[in-house]
């Protein structure tokens, strides 16, 4: 016991370090993510051929590769980028792509009426979209995009295999040092816990928020 | 004489294969309250829907005012117009539909200033204050801040109402505004239809009630497989009706 609380006095510092890391990667591309599944899944219900086109094209081959795949092509490609920011691009296009389909079936869910009386009132697309139909997709959104949000938080861990000392990379290391495998990884575990269990409840939180709304 | 506010020329409209109208001649002039009756398939809602541009077309014309519907004739091919132009053609035709379609999200006063205040850049307190007192005319001052779901079908349908008012539409499109409501909740609906053509609403009403169609209508219109059949002012229609089809329908329905 006493020796475990040693391991784990010593390797905290540089873990909780990594830990920062990884909360980065998965918020800034959560945060760019989002937007940019709202844009495709616009591209893919709207009328224009060619935005359908480039919006489909786009989800089926983010959504159809490996994101370890597409983190190591980002990487490998673009060799002026650093491992962090090539795991950044490809985590953040990784998740529009799913945050894109998760949104157009959310779209697509509510009554067609809807935004014929929005246009019937002379409200153009975009308004009726952004006051009519967004609002209302908040609710169905939610539980898919948070399971969306926490898978993303967990994949962060591949940004080790381009360098980044993220929590997993940084786990792995104490590991190949000290031998000391469960008191390391034990850690790297709860932190992940931590992290899903905190964006649940906060997405819990905001789904009761928007119930109250009637 | 005045020009008419609506002016429908050879309509035709094709779902796929299936034509759904089939050449329609129809003419409205300000203040008139013409109600569209028939059988379900006789394609009433979508004459209607083809006024304000939700449904396109196939063949054929509707003038509002003069202007072409969300279209434009350019070398003999129809070419849409700019949907901003659409768009402002539409705050002119208030619409309400069967199933009220009101906002969910959205208090009834808030679905009442909602197009005032985006469309027209209204500002909030006189969208406010106008969005009471329309609230006030269907008898529902006293929900401005109920969200639809706690409201009945004959309320939604008052509020719906109220909201397509308050873009001062000059004419009104009404798609079976009480198909979808229980039987004691379409009085207080025809009521404030009723007081609206009093005050002079021009006003196109696809509906199954007859007794609506023959107290308020100035004219009627009796529609079967995408022609009109039939049209003439109420009592002629409901008390001597010269087409057997037109017979047969009122048989059913009377």
């Amino acid at each position: 016991m006493s020796e475990f609380l040693a391991h784990s006095i010593t390797i905290m510092p540089a873990l909780l370090s990594a830990l920062l890391k990884t909360l980065q990667l998965a918020v800034i591309s959560a945060v760019l993510g989002i937007p940019l599944g709202l844009m495709a899944s616009l591209g893919r219900i709207s009328k224009s051929r060619i935005l359908g086109l480039i919006a489909s094209g786009y989800v089926t081959l983010f959504r159809g590769t490996p994101l370890m795949l597409q983190v190591l092509f980002f990487w490998g490609v673009f060799s002026q980028l650093e491992g962090f920011t090539a795991a950044l691009i490809a985590f953040t296009l990784n998740s529009g792509a799913y945050t894109a389909e998760i949104m157009r079936a959310a779209i697509q869910s509510i009554d067609k009426g809807q935004m014929e009386a929005a246009r019937s009132l002379g409200m153009s697309y975009g308004q009726a979209m952004r006051r009519v139909i967004l609002p209302q997709t908040y609710r169905r959104l939610l539980p898919p995009l948070v399971n969306e949000l926490a898978a993303l938080t967990k994949d962060t861990s591949l940004a080790m295999v381009v360098g980044v000392v993220e929590l997993m990379k940084q786990s792995q290391q104490f590991v190949a040092r000290t031998a000391n495998v469960a008191g390391t990884y034990v850690w790297a575990a709860l932190f992940y816990l931590v992290m899903v269990v905190a964006l649940t409840a906060l997405a819990n939180r905001l789904e009761k928020k928007l119930e109250a709304r009637g | 004489m005045e020009q008419p506010i609506i002016q429908i020329t050879g309509l035709h409209k094709y779902f796929g294969q299936l034509e759904v109208l089939k050449g329609i001649d129809l003419t409205i002039q300000k203040g008139e309250v013409v109600v569209v009756i028939g059988p379900s398939g006789s394609g009433k809602s979508t004459l209607l829907r083809c006024m304000n541009f939700l449904e396109v077309p196939t063949r054929g014309h509707v003038l509002f005012k003069g202007e072409e519907v969300g279209q434009r004739e350019a070398n003999g091919k129809m070419v849409r117009l700019p949907e901003a132009v659409l768009d402002k053609q539409r705050t002119h035709m208030g619409m309400v539909f069967q199933r009220f379609n009101l906002f969910p999200h959205m208090t009834a006063l808030q679905n009442v200033i909602e197009a005032p205040v985006q469309v027209k850049g209204m500002e909030q307190g006189k969208a406010e204050e106008l969005g009471r007192n329309l609230l006030k005319r269907v008898g529902l001052a006293e929900k401005a801040g109920q969200y639809p779901a706690f409201l009945s079908g004959g309320q939604q349908q008052r509020v719906a109402i109220a909201r397509a008012l308050a873009m001062e539409p000059d004419v009104m499109l009404f798609d079976e505004p009480t198909s979808a409501l229980d039987p004691e909740l379409v009085g207080e609906v025809l009521q404030v239809m009723k007081d609206l053509a009093r005050e002079g609403m021009t006003m196109v009403v696809v509906t199954h009630e007859m007794g609506f169609a023959r107290e308020v209508g100035h004219r009627v219109l009796f529609m079967d497989g995408g022609v009109v059949v039939e049209e003439g002012k109420p009592e002629a229609i409901f008390s001597n009706p010269q087409h057997p089809r037109t017979r047969e329908f009122l048989a059913k329905v009377l």
